[in-house]
């Protein structure tokens, strides 16, 4: 309060110079430096100050102060809200793509596994065939085998009668079997 | 007088309480721009925020920005621990900002502009720094006054300085603010005045007075600025001595 108090009576010595110098108003002084004023200012200063001062920390800090958290805590909220729907929807898309693949993957083998019984079906089909064709080639084999077997015993009996014929034809005599086949034995060799 | 540039300045008793204690504490003009600073101040705030609303009405962001400028203001300078002196922050930008606006209606009385108030003022802001600051910081606190890195010799001149300037603030603090209201009312009522008596003198006058006429709408201008410029440099001031407080070290 010292310090106010030299100032004051300092700042009034220099209005009252300055008054009298640049005004011209005589007894009257500068107001702003009218010393005679200064209690009164200072009291109603610190009263209405004071009740500022008070219902800004009692009332409108806190009210502000509030309104601004709680929009502030909104727009966190909010956020956080969109951050989680967010994640849900690219849970979704992923769970849905596996599926995708899932299903195009067991779609893939089950076409492999028809593809691949398919083969092996018509695989033994063939074999099958393969078989019964075989067989009757065997079979048929065999018939014209022994169907030659006969012909060619046959054949030694033919030529035996033959010539037989043919020497009875050619020199009027016979001829006795056995020779003829002893005949046709040292032909054949 | 009505032309006289100093009339706007000069304080009458409305209520006379005079002799309490052997002071005079009347009820004058002064007193009652103050309460009206403080009721316009409160009740604006107050007002427009009654609605809380979560989407904020056109007034309502006004408080709100008149807040978060402050606030931001605030923390750049001090921190957040500096948010703990941000009601009386607050409450000073709106004081010295509503009587500087309210400084500009014609006939009113402007509240800034008289030393004692903001020199009061000014006081408040150093006293609350050293207070705070002793009872925060102890006698290290008078490490502001001691910067490092100062060579020993150099060391009481050093000293000496910091005292002085420390102990000048709450002056240029005050004056800065009373000088720039007083200052800029006197200059716009000089003006406005030469528009008065140059109208007197027939058609010339009538014609010349439009130079000192836009030269008054000029400075109307001009002042609203430095109306809202002086509540913001005192409020940033006072955020800066608050750092101080704080954080005595360099």
């Amino acid at each position: 309060m010292f310090v106010t108090e030299a100032l004051a009576a300092g700042a009034e010595t220099a209005a009252h110079g300055a008054a009298a110098a640049a005004e011209g108003h005589g007894g009257e002084s500068f107001p702003p430096f009218d010393a005679s004023t200064y209690a009164s200012q200072i009291f109603w200063l610190a009263l209405t100050f004071g009740f500022l001062f008070w219902f800004m920390s009692k009332v409108i800090v806190p009210r502000i102060g509030g309104i601004l958290e709680t929009r502030q805590d909104r727009i966190a909220q909010d956020l956080d809200k969109a951050h989680e729907l967010k994640t849900e929807a690219d849970e979704a898309i992923a769970a849905y793509e596996q599926e995708l693949a899932e299903a195009k993957s067991s779609a893939n083998e089950i076409g492999n596994k028809a593809r691949e019984s398919a083969k092996a079906a018509a695989e033994a089909e063939r074999q099958k065939v393969e078989k019964a064709l075989g067989k009757k080639l065997s079979e048929a084999e065999a018939r014209i085998a022994s169907v030659r077997d006969k012909a060619m015993a046959d054949v030694g009996a033919i030529a035996g009668e033959t010539t037989e014929v043919i020497v009875k034809q050619l020199i009027g005599g016979t001829v006795t079997k056995t020779e003829i086949t002893k005949a046709l034995k040292s032909v054949e060799g | 007088m009505a032309n006289d540039p100093i009339h706007q300045f000069q304080i009458h008793k409305i209520i006379p309480i005079e002799n309490v204690g052997g002071l005079d504490l009347s009820f004058t003009n002064v007193s009652l721009f103050m309460v009206a600073t403080v009721a316009i101040a409160a009740g604006f705030l107050y007002l427009t925020t009654a609605n809380r609303g979560l989407v904020p009405s056109r007034m309502q962001s006004v408080s709100e920005m008149a807040y978060e400028f402050t606030a931001s203001m605030l923390r750049d300078a001090a921190g957040t621990q500096g948010m703990r002196f941000f009601p009386f922050v607050f409450s000073i930008f709106m004081f010295v900002l509503v009587a500087n606006l309210m400084g500009m209606f014609p006939y009113f009385f402007t509240v800034t502009s008289s030393i004692i108030v903001t020199f009061s003022l000014a006081i408040l802001v150093i006293g609350t720094v050293i207070v705070y600051g002793f009872m925060k910081h102890g006698l290290k606190f008078l490490g502001l006054f001691v910067p490092e890195g100062v060579p020993g010799v150099l060391m009481p001149l050093v000293v000496m300085i910091e005292v002085i300037s420390f102990f000048s603030r709450p002056v240029s603090l005050s004056v800065r603010l009373f000088a720039n209201m007083l200052a800029g009312h006197i200059t716009l009522k000089v003006f406005a005045g030469f528009v008065v008596s140059l109208s007197t003198l027939g058609a010339l006058g009538i014609g010349g007075a439009i130079l000192p006429l836009l030269m008054t709408i000029a400075l109307t201008g001009l002042e609203f600025l430095v109306a809202f410029l002086q509540a913001y440099v005192f409020a940033v001031l006072t955020c800066m001595y608050i750092n101080d407080a704080l954080h005595p070290g360099h």
